[in-house]
């Protein structure tokens, strides 16, 4: 992944003409994480590997790992819970946030 | 060689069009525009002109078109009028915000209801400020030669803005007048192919145009936009000096006609400067010191200039072709009297409404504005700061 050479926070001048966005995929920069108030949690035992969650997943923030299980990338889960809803065996509960 | 020919001046618009050689119009008919697109079709079916001619369902599409055309680089060009300007309204900031230099003729014509063909400039009145430039021409030249020089302002790297041409919808698109057309050789050389710029869509090298705009952005954007309008007028000044000394006719934001010593200044756009300029000489005849000035320029407005024709003018009389309901006055009144709120010395400005939905501005009409000037020159009051001209009570 390479850097991001974009200013997050141009001036008006420094900003790309119309803030076209000169290259693609930018959006890996950007982590959506920062939006979530309930964090998803995954309880490995009860976990059955059948991947509804990566699935349901809006964001695309649960991975496909190659040992077989469905690691959550918290970078870009916006918790929003649809994973902890659809899971058939009750693994994923949604835990408040908590400033620490 | 440019040839003096009789054109309809709706045509005059399409023969510009295809001597800037445009690679794509996406146009959807509507009176009184028509003839302007209807001739680019028949150019294009019949060989003269070698362009994607897009037939879409309506102007909101035709204007969509427009824009994902011009994002890869094409040169595009449109035309509507009235209502098809108001249903493509949507799709004009979209043009404008993503910098695309789009040329558009509007034939301006009356929004609904009732429904009116007819001109007048309400429909660009509402959509001014979609952050296009904007001109107002008055008669078959100044539409030919607009519409060329505005692909070349317009596709400027300093720029890159679209560029809305206006004129009158029948009293000025139906009229058969007197062109100097250049040919093609001539046109070549003020106006060579657009440049296509380094950030175009282009499958090898993506971009993303209008990603979602946080808060922490838009500000920036807007500014941006904001500068680049303001600052397109000193690019429209050089292309109006090139196209000057190539061809012989010099463009300047305002006209103006028999100012030298006028106390009365009579300000509109459009194709009614001509019946104004007949008024001014009577008037002058009279020994009124009454003169003309004609807006070409809207956007970006033209204060510095404004200012500057009237240091000697004691009444600033302002036509609307249009009305701001409930508002303070027409859009043109409020505009040009919020321009000249700071100045220490500045003329009483007072406002009329004229030629709503197609109806004739009479010579009459423009003695009726100097006679009501002149009770304001004398310092008589005057019961509303603007008045409808031709209403019956």
């Amino acid at each position: 992944m390479s850097e991001l050479k974009l200013n997050p926070k141009p001036s008006w001048k420094e900003l790309p003409i119309a803030s076209i966005i000169p290259e693609p995929a930018t959006s890996r920069f950007y982590k959506t994480g920062d939006w979530r108030s309930f964090r998803p949690i995954k309880d490995k035992s009860k976990c059955i590997h059948c991947g509804l969650c990566w699935v349901f997943c809006p964001d695309g923030a649960v991975k496909f790992a190659e040992d077989g299980s469905f690691p959550i990338d918290l970078d870009y889960c916006k918790g929003c819970g649809v994973c902890a809803e659809e899971c058939p065996s009750g693994a994923i509960k949604m835990v408040e946030e908590v400033e620490e | 060689m440019a040839k003096r020919i009789a054109i309809e001046c709706a045509h005059a618009a399409s023969l510009a069009a295809k001597l800037a050689n445009v690679d794509v119009i996406a146009a959807y008919p509507i009176t009184p525009q028509t003839h302007i697109v209807e001739k680019l079709s028949e150019y294009v079916a019949n060989g003269e002109l070698d362009a994607e001619y897009i037939n879409v369902e309506s102007e909101h599409s035709a204007m969509s078109a427009c824009i994902g055309a011009s994002a890869v680089g094409a040169r595009c060009f449109t035309a509507t009028a009235g209502q098809g300007l108001a249903l493509m309204h949507e799709m004009l900031f979209i043009a404008a915000g993503n910098r695309l230099p789009i040329v558009m003729t509007v034939a301006n014509r009356c929004l609904s209801p009732n429904l009116s063909i007819w001109g007048d400039q309400s429909d660009i009145m509402a959509s001014r400020d979609c952050g296009w430039i904007m001109f107002f021409a008055e008669n078959a030249q100044e539409i030919f030669d607009l519409v060329l020089q505005a692909f070349k302002i317009a596709e400027d790297e300093r720029v890159l803005l679209p560029v809305a041409i206006n004129f009158d919808g029948f009293y000025v698109t139906h009229v058969i007048e007197s062109l100097e057309a250049l040919d093609q050789e001539e046109v070549n050389k003020f106006l060579p192919p657009r440049k296509i710029p380094p950030h175009a869509l282009h499958p090898d090298h993506p971009t993303t145009w209008g990603p979602i705009g946080l808060p922490d952005i838009q500000t920036e954007l807007k500014k941006q936009h904001d500068e680049a309008l303001r600052n397109s007028k000193n690019v429209i000044k050089e292309v109006w000096k090139e196209f000057g000394d190539l061809f012989g006719r010099y463009y300047e934001a305002l006209e103006l006609y028999r100012m030298e010593d006028a106390e009365i200044a009579i300000l509109l756009m459009g194709g009614s400067c001509g019946t104004a300029r007949v008024a001014v000489d009577k008037l002058r005849e009279k020994n009124e010191k009454v003169g003309l000035i004609k807006l070409r320029l809207f956007r970006p407005f033209p204060s510095e200039e404004l200012f500057e024709a009237t240091k000697n003018v004691k009444v600033l009389a302002v036509i609307d072709k249009s009305i701001s309901i409930g508002g303070v006055g027409g859009p043109l009144f409020t505009e040009v009297r919020a321009a000249f709120y700071d100045l220490e010395v500045r003329p009483k400005i007072i406002g009329f409404i004229a030629g709503l939905g197609g109806r004739d501005v009479k010579v009459e009409d423009f003695v009726n504005v100097a006679e009501k000037s002149k009770k304001v020159l004398a310092g008589e009051k005057i019961e509303k700061d603007f008045m409808f001209l031709q209403v019956r009570e």
